[in-house]
């Protein structure tokens, strides 16, 4: 792996400037360390930054560019008429990407000298049948476009490679020169190594942003490629969700309406089950319960939240589907086709969102001051008296908050759905029937080895913007209630 | 102040004595203990919950720690080595062997039963290639007695587990109803019985079909080669981001744009970062799919708002006084927060990270679209740089494509890899709860 | 204390209104108020002083038992109101506090309007049969409190948007909607500004025609001002308890001298 390695000859680079650094500023003061503005590791520190962050800068840019460039110069090189039909681009670059892989290989185990891979001259069938005997061909059949394509792709990524090693290497050894250079007496080392640092905290703070541009970008630009390819309006209104699983066309119905439909059916019976249990634990827990009761109970609840969300799919899928089924299943009630239904998704995922519920909401009436509980008593009130009709109405923004957080937690759940809540897309008010939400057909759309360039695969990502504006949406709107429910008892 | 007439208010009729409660009094008093009824109610409903996902994971689950195993003594003479290592069909020539040591045992212990060789393959399957490999490593054990365990296969398994019945066995390649009367027969003379399955904890994945042969162990790799990318990742960038945060970020628009990103990646749905996983790191910057690097890069996103909002709650925590008088010596802020305020808010954060990684242990839903879950894992990662860059599996995306298969048999090991799964999620736990009880300080 | 504007301190009845013997209060381990005896008066105002931590505030509040809601509060000895002691086995406290209302330091109206503020107490208790002997409680007890005039024309707005001294009158107006016998008051004026202080001093003076009032207080002056008997406490003991005129004028006790004249406290 050659970036590893030149990650470490940089780290080596910056090692030795470090030491030259440091004694070179030591010598500048004639070795009594008293005499430097700064301690003398700071001088070292300056050094190393210097060889350390230009180089590293330059890597990580070249290392995304250049994969962009490469690959906008080759496809320019497939002429439009050998994409087949029922292709696209994205497929021939991957068969392309595929290609050069397997020539890197074939290189790799000696059945072919670096040059015959390189050669564009070589025998079409000659090439192919030694990437064969090579066992590296597992696709159908190598064209001529796609084989020149894939060494110039070679060429190009080596020739790059090349160049950003010595591009880097040039930095990182210029930078630690420069770091000498400095490193006189005089000069203020911790201020410029403390500015550095400084810069290094804003940038990691900074990956926040990044991480939401990231998502915003992957989710708009794809969302966009897929509403080039299928009307946003049929998406957005369409009753029918059935994509062909064949291949392209407009054979697929992808509208999004029975997914929410799913998504916010099993969202209910979830906040169903989880509001009352949570409310009421979270009122016992803080009103009523003696502290060792509340020191066994209160972790005893939260544990139901550390546990990963893939136990609960299982158990919905084995141990709650089948015990619904054994009561409302044709053996019973005969309301029930299958284990996996609306029941059983919403079931589960209301005893994981209890914690959720329970905690928040005890941390809102907790914050509920004593003193309105002490003007309510001294009234003559009960306890539960005070509760209702003091204690909740109070905190009511705040759990109002709490609920939101909840629902936004069980619409993007998605392991208790892809497995506790079936696969078929249905508008039913039937909570026995099998339905599906929004995530789950994100998790079935992306699985597959389908081409990322087809209308079946792009509409996760318009689904993933729908999911993520929906809870972006309530998550922004809770906390907005919950600090300013907060504010109004400081 | 017109009091003659306000103090004709006919107030209700009220007992006057403290010492007699009224009807009034009773009933709300009998609303009061209804409500607290709620309350208990509700609690003990929460922990029933507990209690069953508890008893249903360890009841469905303990079966994966065990298989039934054939335990045979079996000589096999030099001669015997040697005829077989002439012979065209070589493994089928131990197996040869090795049913007539089978049929010894079944008549030495007093039991008989019909004996065919396609049924003890079937209940055994191939045992040749077994004993082959283990003579031609071992020449010097020729001649003497070694006792082999052999693991039965799963069909035959699921019967001592209750998964396969006489009344619902159907004949196949896999088993006859009638090689039960065998299988019957080996576990009454004590030759088939019930072993811990290495197999499981070791193994690797295996085929859609072989659910006996299944382990976790490649992915128990694959999640702890993820963990080391989240962990060196996510710790330095989420305490620098914290440090810049709460010891340095002046009160402007950009602050409050990180601030509010946090607090919202906090919030979005675990299948979107898997979404920006696959956009990203996959589909733009070739990425290897599968690969415990991407796992580990799209969860440190995910864990970053855990650990930053641990991290700042723990150097708040540090009173400004340490800060003072650090400055006050003449240190720079950044000495001052270097030297004093991080060392002093180390356990917390350190704790908040144990608890960070803990979750991102057990995430799937991003697994499942950067490609672990399509990927059968059957082998360990053959270097250190590969256990990072080539296709593996990790915990939650195993248990999940286990319990996707068709195969019941797979179920159990699904439960079985929750038990690890939690059990390590419980000693990641445990290790942070001692830790903040050990360090916590208060001022 | 020459601005002391020492008012009447005829007493209409001279009946006791509460009685307490020996009343002991332990907080977990400590011991915060040791054998107190007194005789409170009906339709009088008595007042509490002494310095903070003294004991005096959690005297008050046993007599309408919040001290309950406190778990490591235990109380011992005899409280009795007309003749019946409060902390018998049979009695609820719920009740208890119907007839011993209760004002606190800082005000707490509920957030919620200022009719539903006053008529929380009524209704609870089931006062009334109709809205209409409902709205005419919450005029009487607002025009006691001397609110009426400022908040007829807002009644459903929220009782938190008052100021500082209609919230505590709110409170009072609250506090006498149950028609209690006894209106405790723990410092009352403490977070108000003095023009406040003065309208909550005049309307305690005349809450004292239909009610027996207890007020804890931390300004002697207040003490002066509006009640009849005052009763001095010193690190958990009742340490005087008389005639206000006589305790401010004449103290027996050289401690309570030493606190009125400012030598202690």
């Amino acid at each position: 792996m050659p970036v590893l390695w030149l990650v470490l000859i940089i780290l080596g680079i910056a090692a030795v400037g470090y030491v030259l650094g440091r004694s070179r500023a030591l010598a500048s003061a004639g070795g009594d360390s008293r005499r430097l503005h700064s301690l003398p590791g700071y001088y070292g520190a300056n050094a190393a930054l210097k060889s350390i962050v230009p180089a590293a800068v330059v890597m990580v840019v070249w290392l995304l560019a250049q994969p962009l460039y490469v690959t906008s110069v080759v496809s320019d090189m497939i002429p439009e008429t050998s994409i087949a039909e029922g292709s696209s681009l994205g497929l021939v670059m991957s068969e392309v990407r595929r290609t050069a892989e397997g020539l890197d290989n074939a290189v790799g185990l000696g059945l072919m000298t670096e040059d015959f891979a390189r050669n564009a001259r070589a025998d079409l069938g000659d090439i192919t049948q030694r990437l064969r005997d090579a066992g590296q061909i597992v696709t159908s059949e190598v064209t001529q476009p796609i084989m020149r394509a894939a060494q110039q792709f070679r060429v190009m990524n080596a020739t790059g490679n090349l160049l950003m090693t010595g591009v880097v290497l040039v930095l990182a050894v210029v930078g630690m020169l420069w770091g000498m250079r400095e490193s006189g007496a005089q000069f203020r080392a911790r201020n410029v190594v403390e500015s550095g640092i400084l810069a290094l905290l804003v940038a990691a703070a900074s990956i926040a942003i990044l991480t939401t541009l990231g998502i915003v970008l992957s989710l708009v630009f794809n969302t966009w490629e897929f509403f080039k390819l299928y009307p946003a309006a049929d998406f957005f209104f369409g009753l029918e969700w059935s994509p062909s699983f064949s291949g392209r066309g407009g054979s697929s119905e992808l509208g999004i309406v029975p997914l929410l439909w799913g998504t916010f059916y099993i969202s209910i019976v979830a906040l169903a089950v989880a509001i009352p249990i949570g409310l009421f634990s979270a009122i016992y827990l803080s009103e009523y319960a003696s502290p060792r009761v509340r020191a066994f109970a209160k972790p005893m609840l939260e544990v139901l939240a550390g546990i990963p969300t893939i136990v609960y799919g299982l158990f919905a899928l084995l141990t709650v589907g089948p015990m619904l089924m054994r009561v409302f299943g044709d053996d019973g009630l005969g309301w029930m086709q299958s284990g996996t239904a609306v029941m059983t998704a919403g079931l589960v995922m209301g005893v994981m969102l209890i914690p959720f519920v329970s905690s928040l909401s005890d941390d809102i009436i907790n914050a509920v001051p004593q003193a309105l509980r002490d003007g309510s008593y001294g009234l003559g009130a009960t306890q539960s008296e005070t509760i209702r009709q003091v204690v909740l109405p109070a905190a009511l923004p705040g759990i109002v908050g709490a609920i939101l957080l909840a629902a936004s937690r069980a619409i993007g759940e998605t392991m208790i759905v892809v497995l506790g809540a079936g696969a078929a897309a249905r508008l039913s008010m039937n909570p026995f029937e099998a339905m599906t939400t929004v995530t789950a057909k994100i998790v079935s759309q992306l699985t597959g080895d389908s081409d990322f360039a087809s209308p079946e695969a792009l509409v996760a990502f318009a689904l993933g913007m729908t999911l993520f504006v929906l809870t972006l949406g309530l998550n922004v709107l809770a906390l907005y209630i919950v600090r300013k429910y907060r504010e109004q008892y400081e | 102040m017109t009091d003659a007439s306000l103090n004709s208010v006919p107030a209700a009729p009220r007992s006057r004595s403290l010492h007699t409660v009224d009807e009034r009094t009773r009933k709300r008093n009998a609303a009061e203990k209804r409500f607290r009824v709620y309350g208990v109610t509700a609690i003990l409903i929460g922990i029933v919950f507990l209690a069953v996902l508890a008893v249903s994971i360890v009841r469905s689950g303990m079966p994966a720690f065990s298989r039934m195993v054939v335990e045979i003594d079996f000589v096999l003479t030099q001669e015997q080595f040697d005829e077989a290592e002439a012979q065209l069909m070589k493994t089928s020539a131990y197996q040869a062997y090795f049913n007539a040591a089978l049929q010894e045992s079944l008549n030495a212990a007093g039991v008989s039963a019909p004996f065919d060789e396609a049924a003890v393959e079937r209940i055994l399957g191939k045992t040749g290639g077994i004993l082959r490999e283990f003579y031609r490593e071992n020449p010097d054990r020729l001649g003497q007695p070694v006792s082999f365990e052999l693991p039965a296969s799963s069909r035959v398994d699921g019967y001592y587990k209750g998964r396969v019945t006489r009344d619902t066995i159907v004949d196949s390649r896999f088993l006859m109803k009638s090689d039960l009367d065998i299988v019957d027969a080996m576990h009454d003379a004590g030759i088939l019985k019930r072993g811990f399955n290495w197999t499981f904890i070791q193994g690797t994945d295996s085929g859609v079909d072989n659910p006996g042969g299944a382990g976790i162990g490649a992915s128990v790799i694959g999640s702890f080669f993820m963990m080391i990318v989240v962990l060196v990742l996510s710790l330095p960038i989420g305490v620098a981001a914290s440090i810049y945060l709460e010891e340095f970020a002046p009160q402007n628009r950009f602050t409050d744009l990180i601030e509010v990103n946090i607090s919202n990646l906090a919030a979005v749905p675990s299948i979107v970062f898997g979404i920006l996983g696959l956009a990203v790191f996959i589909q733009f910057m070739h990425l290897p799919q599968s690969a415990p690097l991407v796992g580990g890069l799209v969860l440190t996103l995910m864990t970053l708002p855990t650990i930053i909002i641990a991290t700042r709650a723990s150097l708040k925590a540090v009173p400004p006084s340490i800060r003072d008088a650090a400055l006050g010596v003449g240190a720079s802020r950044m000495q001052a927060v270097f030297h004093h305020v991080l060392p002093l808010a180390m356990p917390g954060i350190l704790t908040g990270t144990i608890i960070g990684l803990a979750q991102a242990l057990g995430e799937t839903a991003p697994l499942l679209l950067i490609g672990m879950v399509g990927y059968v894992a059957r082998e360990y990662p053959d270097s250190l740089v590969a256990g990072f860059t080539e296709a593996n599996s990790a915990m939650p995306a195993q248990i999940y494509t286990w319990a996707a298969r068709a195969d019941v048999g797979f179920y159990e090991k699904a439960w079985g890899g929750i038990i690890i799964l939690l059990m390590f999620l419980l000693t990641m736990n445990i290790i942070a709860i001692i830790l903040r009880r050990r360090y916590e300080r208060r001022w | 204390m020459d601005d002391m504007r020492l008012t009447e301190r005829t007493v209409d009845t001279n009946e006791s209104k509460i009685t307490a013997r020996k009343v002991q209060v332990y907080y977990g381990d400590t011991h915060a108020l040791r054998d107190v005896d007194v005789d409170i008066l009906d339709k009088a105002v008595t007042a509490f002083i002494g310095p903070s931590g003294c004991g005096k505030s959690t005297f008050l509040r046993c007599i309408n038992r919040m001290n309950d809601t406190i778990s490591v509060a235990r109380v011992e000895g005899e409280i009795k109101l007309d003749g019946e002691d409060i902390y018998d086995a049979k009695v609820d406290p719920v009740q208890l506090r119907a007839k011993v209302g209760m004002v606190f330091q800082k005000p707490n109206p509920f957030p919620k309007s200022i009719y539903d503020n006053v008529s929380y107490g009524p209704k609870i208790h089931g006062m009334t049969r109709s809205k209409a002997e409902l709205d005419e409680i919450v005029e009487k007890s607002l025009r006691r409190a001397a609110l009426w005039d400022e908040v007829k024309d807002r009644l459903n707005e929220p009782g938190t948007g008052l100021s500082g001294g209609q919230q505590q009158r709110l409170c009072i107006a609250r506090a006498v909607a149950t028609e209690p016998e006894v209106l405790l008051m723990d410092e009352p004026c403490s977070a108000l500004d003095p023009i406040a202080t003065a309208q909550v001093e005049e309307l305690i003076d005349e809450l004292r025609s239909n009610f027996s009032v207890v007020i804890v207080t931390h300004s002697m002056q207040q003490a002066a001002r509006v009640s009849q008997r005052t009763a001095f406490f010193h690190l958990g003991y009742l340490v005087e308890y008389g005639e206000t005129g006589q305790i401010f004028t004449n103290p027996k006790d050289p401690r309570t001298e030493s606190y009125i004249t400012g030598r202690i406290g």
